[in-house]
This record gives C-alpha cells, structure tokens and sequence, in this order.
C-alpha cells in the first residue's frame, strides 16, 4: 500500500519536473513574434492580394530557416474585416501573443490605435496610408509610415504634372481633385492646396461619398464644367474603377489621371476593364513586375512543391507591397537584434526601425533610410502607366517638394 | 425557479409590489454583480477586458435604442450618429477646453439628447418606414458635418485624441503605470455606468413616462386618446435615447483615447438596429442579449474559423474561410429570428419556460 502511494508521487513528481523541463525549453526557443493585420471581406480589390504578397514572403522566409541573426520568428495574423472595433479587438489578441511589431491595415484603424500603440510601446507601421503627421518620430515614436504618406504622394503628383506640362510654374493648368469622402481622402487637402497656390494651378477638389460607387455627378463636373486637365485620384476598394470608367465614358484622356498609391493596379483596372483604362498613371511605393529577387525565390519554392504560383502572383501592384510590408518588419526586428541584442522587445524594434538604412530587399523599392525624426524614409515614389495589358514604367524614383510637406507637418503639429 | 412552481400568493400590497417576487431573482441579481462587478475583472486579461469593455459599451448603446424602437417604436437608423455626436462633444471638451471626464460624460449625453431630440421632430408627422429613412437623413447629415466642419472635425484627419479619463483629476497610480489596470479601470467605469443605465432603463417602464412610451408604440391614436401628449413623450423618448447613445459614445471615445467618425457610421447604426432586434425589441436584456451576440460573434467565428484553417487547410484557404465567415454571420442572424422572431430574450424565456414543468409537461 505504502509503496504503491511512492509510486504514484514518484510518477506525478516526475510527471511534473518533465513538463517543466519541456517548458524550460520551450522558453528558450520562444519565437519573436511579428503580427500583422488582414481584411479579405471588405476591400476585396486589394486585401486578398496584398495579404498574399506578404504570406509568400513568409513562405519564403520559413523555407529559409525562419531564423534572423540565429533568433527564430513567428508571424501573428488576425482578420478584422475592416471594422476598427474588430481592429482593437486583434490587436489585443496579437498583443497577448506577444507581438514586437504590427502592421495595421486602414487609415481609421491607425487613427484609433495609435495611443494604445504608444502606450504599449510596440511600434507598428502603417505603409502608404494615413496618417500621414506620423512621419515625425517625435510626436508619434511608435507609428512607422515606412513609405511615402499622402502627403508625400500628393507632392509627387503635381511633380509628375509639373513635368509633364514641361514647366515649374503650373499657371492656367486646371487641376481636380477627385477623392473618397473620409478622413484618409482628405488627408493631402492641405499640401494640395499648399503647392497650388506656391505653383498657381487651378485646383478644385471633388468628395466622392463612402462607398464611391456613384461619381458621374463628380465627374460631369470635373469634365464638363470645370474641364480639368489633370484629374489626381484618391479612392479605395470599388470606388477607382468606377472613376476610371466614369472618366473613360465623359472622354477624359486616361493619361492626365494620376492615381494614388491604392487607386489603379491589376485588379482596378480589369474590373474597369483592361481597355477602358488604358493610359491611366499610377503613383506607386513599391516597384511593380514580378523579376525581383524574391518572387524568383517565391517561384521556386512554388514548383518545388509542385503547386501553380497563386493567381495574385502577377498582380505585383497590392502583392509587392505586401512583401514589403513582411520584409521591412523582419528588418527592424534584424536591426534591434543586432544593435541592441535580445531580449527583443517592442521598444528596441522602434530602435530597431530607426537604426534602418539602405534597405531595398533586393531593389523593390530605393534605399530606405529612417531615423528618430523620420519615420517616413523620403518620400519616395515611383509612376506606372497601364498600356492596356500591363503597367510600364513612366517615371523613375523621385521624391518631391519636400519644403512643402515639411511646412505643412509644422502646421499640423502647431495646430495640436 | 425552485420556489415558484407552487404559485405565488400575495397576501399583501407590499409584496404584490415587491422589486423582487421571488427570491431566486435577488440571488441572480447578486450573482450577477458579483461575477461582472468582482470576479471578472480581477480575473480577466487584457484581451478579455477589452471584450468586456467593447461589449459593455455595446448594451449601453443598445438599451438606448431599445428604449426608442422597442418601447416607443419609433425605427432610428441614426444611432450611431447621436452616439458621434456625444463622442465629439467629450473630446472637444476634454481637449480644448480642460473638462474633465466626469463632466464631459452628463455634457456628451445632453448634447446628443438635443441633438437627437431635433432629429426627433419629423417622427411627429410621420412614423415607421417614413421615419426610417429620415433619422437615416439625420445620420448622414450629422456624418457629413462632423467630417467637414472643421472646428469639430479638428482639421484633416477628423480624429481628435483625448486624455485618459479621469475622476476629477484622478486616475488610479496602478493604470498610469500599466496597460491591464487601465483597461480595468476602464472597465470599472463602463460596467458602473451600464448598471446605472440599466437599473434606470428598467425602472423608467414601471414609470408613467415608460407607459406612455408603450403606449404610443402599440397605438398612437388610442394612446393620444386616452390623453398621452404624444409630441412631449415622443420627442422625451429621442431625448432619453440620445441620451443613452451620447453616454455610450463618449465612452467609446474615451476607451480609445481618439474620437474619429469612422467608428460611427451607417453600418454601426444598423449593427445597433440588428442588436436590438436579434435581442428582442422592448426588453432591456434583450438589447444586452443581442448586444453580445453582434460583438462576440465574428470575433467567435474569426477563432474558430482561423482554427480550421489551420488545422484541417494548414493555413491555406484564408480568402475562403473568410468570406464563409460573413456567410454564417448572416445565416446564424437569420437562423436566430427564425425560430424566434421575437429574439433571443424570448428564446431564453422559452427555454426557462420548459425546464420549469420538465420532465412533467401540462
């Protein structure tokens, strides 16, 4: 009797100091985690696409060995559908998870996170979208733009007009401004209305109500009344291609539309219709095609398995960016290893961000530089044109106006 | 449960007006505090709280539309417009003017009460469908507004960070120092002010006010018959249910620490409008029932979803499964109404109902 009761405390010690001594492991090979939030329902124009881009850099990323500088990673998705509740709701999930870094999905999410995120000290980026004032690291340290804001988007199109036009002075150029009527829409309003009275173009700016399915009324206005000669476009999910129709069917020569970085790639221009747009321009913060280094990677590890690339493969305008926005994270955490050393946590990654220089994950977009002061890394953007059947390229690498934007951060930041 | 099956003699006026007819109902009450006000927090996570802290904004915001569609039943489909308004109101106070939390709340509910109370004047000359699609012009002209005036709207990016709240100028040193007090805090604060709403929402029906209310809602010609003033009852119903949603959108803002008017649009106030339906129209639980089902379903789905595609599709499928998971949202809503039109407190009634004679059915 006695014997059989030392048994059973000898197996349940032993049961004990073996879980322990697994968990003991387990904790030494704790992964860094790095979370990123999707949306597959809403905006379906461009989270499926971007979302695979970034997948496919996990993929290739796990073929590799999963590893930076020795330290294995772990990537944390959660869905929110597009809902800034939801947003919250996986924040906190991915928090308890333990994430170091997060990439937010939508402008609104990034407005209602960023005191959590500040809060927590777990840097995030939110690349190509609002808000565009979070490119001074002083004011907000954790929220990375990583790319060129609204802002800096806006100075590249009238760059691009300018050049165009063959002439600095925009004088008796008519210029719209045709937008999605929410706060991410109205973002670039102030440095619009900045560079045309320093240019002395005409510039109106026309609202397209949420969600921006109907704008012949707009564009009518746009065509007919005030007969712009450039339209610059910003909208989201259904609402480009319905612009791009609009101003197809009013007789607007596509060529003097210049988009945005989420108005016109693959998935915009088929579902206007791949002849329709013809001509269209196309502000972009990654380059497009599918020759990088990366997706030969992406390719390879594809027929190794025996599978087709995904269909979203060719789509490179949303797909590259969601390389990007996997590559830039898995940089930062790099940096803060080597600059820092374990333990990683989220505030040596905003270390980490900031330590980033001449990052261009083998030319997919110009050397990245961020710093303390600035979290947006230039500014710089490249333009595409789509010749009916793919996207050329129509402008190399440039970034513009900066004194511009630098005057309308000192306004906004004034203004808090 | 236990004791009711005998009947209940009332002997007395007293107990025939009792709060509490049969004793069990005390205890459920005390319970319920007990879990949601004690057990609850102290044990919950951060995620958990932040559960707890989105839902119970949710039921305030609910409850106060019940009291207008489903004690007054006039339709509101701009329910998340009085709730902006209120969130804007706290916000611009708290920011530009130093108020501090405690008073920007009472400021936020009267402001969206006016507010509300002026959309409420059209429900006077017309009412269901009519009324519909004219509290959705007062959501659309008060979204508008908010986005474009820009003395609200705080410039470009409509959003405008608050401070954290505080009561009067105090804020616990342990949720300054850490994220899970501050949610607890937080938490404390909103489940204070959802019982305080609930307690008035239930007594406001065993007033006369609430039983003009009921009465305008099941007949307004009889109601104004028998001497109901249906213009100051109607419009005191708006006010009492802006009131409710200014309160719930000043919270909203300040557990965000950000007013931002994308997290008040049309589809928010059809949420609140499905909330009160799934959960059962002209009845306070209801509005909580329903509240917690239109929270925590997607994100119950989004789990479980995730959770099969990792195990049965190793991670692949991802687009699939998602649009599956808006599917089944919408079928398990119309699969709830099914077998129950009159919501999920009816359902849960129903359910007590059985197993009270089970296994001896009459």
């Amino acid at each position: 009797m006695r014997k059989s009761k030392m048994f059973w405390i000898g197996v349940i010690a032993g049961f004990f100091v073996m879980t322990l001594g697994l968990s003991g492991t387990a904790v030494a090979e704790e992964p860094i985690k790095i979370g990123f939030q999707s949306d597959y329902a809403k905006l379906v124009t461009i989270g499926p696409v971007l979302f695979q881009g970034f997948k496919d850099y996990i993929k290739v990323f796990e073929s590799e060995g999963g590893k930076v500088e020795g330290h294995p990673i772990e990537f944390v998705e959660c869905t929110h559908d597009y809902d800034v509740n939801r947003g919250l709701e996986c924040y906190q999930r991915q928090k308890m998870a333990g994430i170091v870094s997060l990439a937010l999905y939508g402008t609104p999410h990034t407005y209602a996170l960023t005191p959590k995120l500040t809060d927590d000290k777990i840097p995030a980026i939110c690349a190509g979208f609002g808000r565009a004032d979070a490119m001074d690291g002083t004011k907000f340290p954790y929220i990375f733009p990583v790319s060129a804001t609204y802002w800096s988007q806006a100075t590249a199109a009238v760059k691009y007009i300018q050049d165009a036009e063959g002439k600095e002075n925009l004088k008796g150029v008519k210029i719209a401004y045709l937008y999605f009527d929410n706060p991410a829409g109205k973002e670039p309003m102030g440095v619009l209305e900045k560079l045309a009275k320093k240019f002395q173009f005409k510039l109106r700016m026309f609202g397209v109500p949420s969600p921006g399915v109907e704008m012949g009324a707009q564009v009518t206005d746009i065509t007919r009344r005030f007969k712009a000669d450039w339209v610059i476009g910003h909208m989201f999910g259904r609402a480009p291609s319905v612009s791009l129709k609009e101003l197809h069917r009013k007789g607007f020569p596509l060529d003097h539309y210049i988009a945005f970085v989420w108005n016109t790639f693959d998935t915009d221009v088929e579902a206007a219709g791949k002849d329709i747009s013809k001509g269209c321009l196309t502000i972009s913060y990654t380059g497009l095609g599918n020759d990088f280094p990366i997706h030969k990677k992406i390719k390879a590890l594809y027929e190794k398995e025996g599978k087709p690339v995904p269909e979203y493969f060719n789509k490179t305008g949303y797909y590259n960016r969601g390389i990007y926005w996997a590559g830039i994270q898995v940089e930062a955490v790099r940096m803060a290893i080597k600059h820092y050393g374990p333990p990683i946590t989220g505030e040596t990654v905003k270390k980490g961000y900031e330590k980033i220089s001449g990052y261009t994950l083998g030319g997919l977009f110009p050397p990245l530089e961020l710093s303390e002061n600035d979290h947006e890394g230039g500014g710089w953007v490249i333009v595409y044109q789509w010749d009916g059947e793919k996207f050329v390229l129509k402008k190399d690498w440039y970034k513009a106006h900066r004194d511009i934007i630098a005057e309308q951060l000192a306004e906004v930041n004034k203004a808090k | 449960m236990i004791n009711r099956e005998c009947g209940n003699f009332k002997r007395t006026y007293q107990s025939d007006m009792a709060l509490f007819p049969v004793p069990l109902q005390l205890y459920t009450i005390i319970a319920i505090v007990l879990i949601f006000y004690i057990i609850f927090p102290l044990l919950a996570n951060e995620y958990l709280l932040t559960l707890g802290c989105l839902i119970g904004i949710a039921c305030l915001g609910a409850i106060g539309l019940n009291i207008l569609t489903g004690f007054t039943g006039q339709i509101s489909i701009g329910h998340a417009a009085f709730m902006m308004v209120g969130a804007y109101t706290a916000a611009i106070l708290n920011t530009r003017y130093g108020v501090g939390f405690v008073l920007c709340l009472p400021a936020a509910g009267i402001m969206s009460a006016l507010v509300g109370s002026f959309f409420g004047i059209p429900s006077l000359r017309i009412k269901g469908l009519y009324l519909a699609i004219s509290t959705l012009a007062a959501q659309f002209i008060l979204e508008w507004t908010v986005n474009h005036w820009k003395w609200i709207s705080g410039g470009a990016f409509s959003s405008i960070y608050t401070k954290k709240p505080d009561i009067f100028g105090w804020i616990p040193a342990a949720a300054l120092a850490e994220a899970e007090s501050m949610l607890r805090y937080k938490y404390y604060i909103i489940v204070i002010l959802l019982g305080l709403g609930v307690i008035f929402a239930l007594n406001l029906f065993r007033s006369s006010v609430g039983r003009a209310f009921i009465a305008i809602r099941d007949n307004d010609v009889s109601a104004e018959i028998i001497g109901i003033n249906i213009f100051r009852y109607k419009l005191t119903s708006f006010a009492v249910s802006s009131f409710y949603a200014g309160i719930a959108g000043a919270l909203y803002c300040f557990f965000y620490e950000t007013a931002n008017y994308e997290g008040y649009t049309i589809i928010i106030s059809i949420d609140y409008l499905a909330m009160v339906i799934i959960g059962g129209l002209g009845s306070v639980l209801g509005a909580i029932y329903g509240a917690i089902f239109i929270q925590l379903l997607p994100i119950l789905l989004d789990i479980f979803g995730s959770w099969i595609g990792n195990t049965f599709f190793g991670g692949a499928a991802t687009e699939f499964l998602n649009q599956l998971k808006t599917f089944t949202f919408g079928a398990l809503i119309i699969f709830f109404l099914v077998v129950e039109p009159e919501g999920l407190n009816r359902l849960w009634r129903n359910t007590k109902d059985y197993f009270r004679v089970w296994p001896f059915s009459y």
